[in-house]
């Protein structure tokens, strides 16, 4: 009882300051942010006076974990429905600002503009998508390798739905017209002490899960998971750290300025990169290709050098956002120097991830959750070929600023992190709800197949438009004045945005048929088709080790 | 090697790779060596980043960073490069700087280099506002045509290009300030002389009223045909080009509260014969006016001028 009353006055002061904060607001936006978080105060201080009602309690939606012979698998199963949905909204979004810069017109103003819906789409695409995968797959692999349950049940649900708040502040924001300008870190200063606050509660379960592990050795998967996890809190809260103009105000001011700041945001911007779309997925690839193949990882060795090679190297490459400006030299060649030593060692990771099917090399051709992890690990090897190569400064001098970036990051995005990202859902979701199979086998063929030529015509086109543009910029004439005006740039590569919306529709289309498969597995339906090749798996032997006989 | 003594030395039977003996949810791993190529490829990578962070700038002490030994810098780079470029346009700058402009048209190879020079400078400059083809928009003058607000001689054009129009930055900038008739006319005498106004093109129904106030308040600037005058900037009435509109509404609206746009000058930021080939750029569009060349040269024969 007391318990319970002490909450329902936690929410209540939550409550009472989101109000204060709307009545004090210095701007729309914020007052609306205010709004969001009453309305979650509200919400939590009605489920908790409802709670008291023990009958209600036993299936409330924050379900605590079934005891220690159960891995605890609630927060996953919500953040594999979270990915799906995060996914389709950020492709969507992506889709939309595709088609804005065929179709100005689709520009609606002011919340549906290009400038809002871009931040709108990367953030849904990485940290919505993205960390709701990585959460929840953290969670899954980190129970399994480490043989036990979850420490700390209930906060982790906190940061599950800290999580989800942290997305809907951002998201809102964005079409708000809430930013700090700086490229994916742009909410603003109380949405990020609010993210501070999640990602330590998450820190804290994965290090206690890790400290309560019945097994010697640390698994590869959790070194990367928690190398991703500390590098984001450093990197998000150094970044971050800014002067409120006003506690009841959206707007606040960068501590840094000038080449400093943009220095910083590229340490973070490379490095949120480096970390969250390398090392997290990498742990993901440390865990679900050798479960789908049924195969012994290629190399021990392997993955301790590239590990800590990766770890090191990867946060001094940042410099190389910022060639030939106002940087100093030095840092320019350092940010290069670093980038192509980088090759090799992430290289590591797509050769461990591939020559673990050494032995098994059939599967790609009989199963199609392999075949889109080959597939995720071969765009990851192309495009952290790329990257080093990018980062030289003559490429560079070509490339920047150019469409060449975009098609480099969609390469990754959607090769890589997409990918693997789908293969993992395909594992999880029959194991999660305890179904014998996908809905349909097939159904990942289609959605392996539509994805590959959504990012064949994503890359070539925007290849196509990159070295166009770089070249167009630069061209001078017999007479030595320059032949091409920037809007003669655009109207050349107009074609070439149609082309990449085409790519980005049929990356939609695989993952509408993808949110199709899980929903009918779900829904516990089986399609009537010819088999296809998966892997084993026990429930029976699903469990972490405990003293307590198995239920 | 053994780390798990329980485990003895099992045999990968697909690969006949030794298993390193740890197991995680059924995972197991391979003692393979890690791959010749990749590591040479690796120490490759890392031989070349200490000879490359020997030759150029690279570590920062304490008040200065390291050279490197090719002294290279990015902003020598840059001041090379432009002054590459600049030495190869130099020696068309240096006539096209001598010569007066009014005597351009006379040296066509040297005009087709001011035109080029121009065509560049516009897109860095003059695109924003008055378009990639130069057509403007509304409040933006349309450059291909013939109708000058303020003349279209090559004289004129470069002296609207220094001084701008209605610009602060400059004591001679071209200034017109067309009055607002809004608050001294009824809505009735401004829809009458709006039509007045739109009957010199055939579009409007002019009226005695119309007429009478035309003549009082208009005519000193705008003639009574409607002509304009260039002295004053005052725009033709008469011609179907209109800057801020031509229907009767946009019209009214012209009479009522009147837009003065401006354009700012350039000559602070852009060098004189930049001007000067901005200048035959515009002139080149279609519209460009001959110079209004003395009487006394008009008789004389073989001056280049037609």
């Amino acid at each position: 009882m007391e318990g319970v009353l002490g909450r329902v006055g936690l929410w209540f002061v939550v409550l009472i300051l989101a109000l204060g904060a709307y009545l004090g607001a210095q701007d729309a936006g914020f007052a609306v942010h205010a709004v969001i978080v009453g309305i979650v105060a509200t919400g939590l201080l009605l489920f908790t006076v409802m709670r008291y009602n023990p009958l209600t309690a036993a299936q409330s939606i924050f379900k605590m974990p079934p005891g220690p012979s159960r891995y605890d698998d609630d927060v996953i199963r919500w953040g594999v429905i979270a990915t799906v949905f995060w996914g389709m909204a950020g492709f969507l979004a992506g889709l939309i600002i595709a088609l804005q810069m065929v179709l100005p017109e689709l520009n609606i103003e002011p919340w549906l503009n290009f400038g809002r819906l871009r931040p709108l789409h990367t953030s849904a695409v990485i940290f919505a998508f993205g960390g709701n995968a990585l959460i929840a797959t953290s969670f899954y692999v980190v129970q399994r390798t480490c043989r036990t349950t979850l420490a700390f049940p209930g906060l982790a649900r906190f940061v599950f739905w800290g999580y989800q708040l942290f997305i809907v502040l951002a998201a809102t924001g964005y079409l708000l017209g809430i930013t700090q300008s700086k490229e994916y870190a742009e909410p603003e200063w109380y949405v990020d002490l609010w993210l501070t606050i999640v990602w330590v509660a998450y820190f804290i379960v994965f290090l206690g899960t890790i400290v309560r592990r019945h097994e010697p050795h640390i698994y590869v998967a959790n070194w990367f998971y928690l190398a991703f996890i500390l590098t984001v809190a450093m990197l998000h809260i150094v970044n971050n750290l800014a002067v409120p103009i006003s506690l009841t105000g959206s707007r606040s001011y960068s501590v840094f300025a000038g080449v400093q700041d943009a220095l910083t945001q590229w340490w973070y911007g490379h490095n949120a990169v480096g970390f969250f779309l390398t090392a997290g997925f990498l742990a993901m690839m440390y865990y679900f290709v050798p479960k789908q193949a049924e195969r012994p990882v290629y190399s021990y060795r392997l993955s301790i050098i590239h590990f800590w090679s990766l770890i090191f190297l990867y946060i001094w490459a940042g410099p190389h956002h910022l060639h030939y400006t106002a940087l100093p030299d030095w840092a320019q060649t350092l940010g290069m120097v670093f980038s192509i030593v980088l090759w090799m060692p992430s290289w590591g990771g797509m050769i461990n991830g591939l020559m673990t099917l050494n032995g098994a090399w059939d599967k790609v051709r009989t199963d199609p959750i392999i075949r889109m992890m080959v597939m995720a690990l071969a765009f990851y090897g192309m495009s952290t070929f790329e990257g080093p190569m990018m980062s030289i400064k003559a490429v560079n001098s070509l490339s920047h600023y150019t469409d060449w970036t975009i098609g480099h990051v969609h390469s990754g995005a959607l090769g890589w992190n997409g990918m693997i990202t789908f293969a993992c859902m395909y594992f999880l979701v029959p194991r999660l709800w305890n179904r014998e199979r996908m809905y349909s086998m097939r159904m990942i063929n289609w959605h392996f197949w539509l994805a590959t030529l959504g990012i064949v015509f994503y890359a070539a086109s925007m290849w196509v438009a990159g070295i166009t543009q770089g070249l167009m910029w630069r061209e001078y004439g017999a007479d030595g004045y320059l032949v091409n005006s920037f809007v003669d740039t655009v109207e050349a590569l107009k074609p070439m945005y149609a082309a990449r919306a085409f790519g980005g529709l049929l990356y939609l289309s695989g993952a509408i048929v993808m949110t199709y498969n899980v929903w009918m597995t779900i829904a516990g339906k089986l399609r009537d088709e010819e088999p296809m090749a998966q892997a084993a798996h026990d429930p029976a032997k699903d469990r972490p080790i405990t003293a307590v006989p198995a239920e | 090697m053994a780390n798990d003594p329980h485990n003895e030395t099992r045999v990968d039977q697909p690969t006949g790779t030794e298993f390193v003996g740890h197991e995680w949810d059924g995972i197991e791993e391979l003692n393979t060596p890690l791959p010749r190529w990749w590591l040479w490829t690796f120490y490759a990578t890392i031989v070349w980043a200490v000879v490359y962070v020997v030759l150029y700038p690279a570590w920062p002490l304490v008040n200065n960073a390291t050279q490197g030994v090719l002294g290279w810098t990015s902003r020598g780079q840059l001041a090379e490069e432009i002054s590459t470029a600049d030495m190869a346009r130099q020696g068309v700058r240096d006539q096209i700087a001598a010569i007066d402009i009014v005597k351009l048209p006379a040296n066509p190879e040297l005009m087709q280099r001011a035109v080029a020079g121009g065509a560049a400078a516009f897109k860095v400059n003059c695109v924003q506002c008055h378009g990639a083809g130069a057509a403007g928009s509304p409040g933006y003058p349309n450059l291909n045509d013939d109708d000058w607000i303020w003349g279209g001689d090559l004289e004129a054009i470069e002296f609207t290009l220094q001084h701008g129009i209605r610009w602060e930055g400059s004591a001679q900038t071209r200034f017109s300030l067309m009055p607002g008739f809004g608050e001294v006319f009824s809505d009735g005498q401004i829809n009458a002389l709006a039509g007045h106004v739109l009957s010199f093109t055939d579009r409007g129904q002019s009226s005695a009223t119309g007429a009478e106030l035309y003549d009082i308040n208009c005519v000193a600037c705008h003639q009574a045909n409607g002509s304009g005058n260039r002295t004053f900037g005052a725009p033709a009435l008469n011609d179907a080009i209109w800057l801020y509109g031509s229907s009767e509404a946009e019209v009214r609206q012209q009479i009522a509260v009147p837009n003065h746009g401006v354009m700012p000058g350039w000559k602070d930021r852009l060098d004189p014969v930049t001007i000067k080939m901005l200048a035959a750029y515009v002139h080149s569009l279609g519209g460009g006016e001959t110079l209004p060349a003395p009487e006394v040269a008009v008789l004389e024969e073989g001056n280049g001028q037609p």
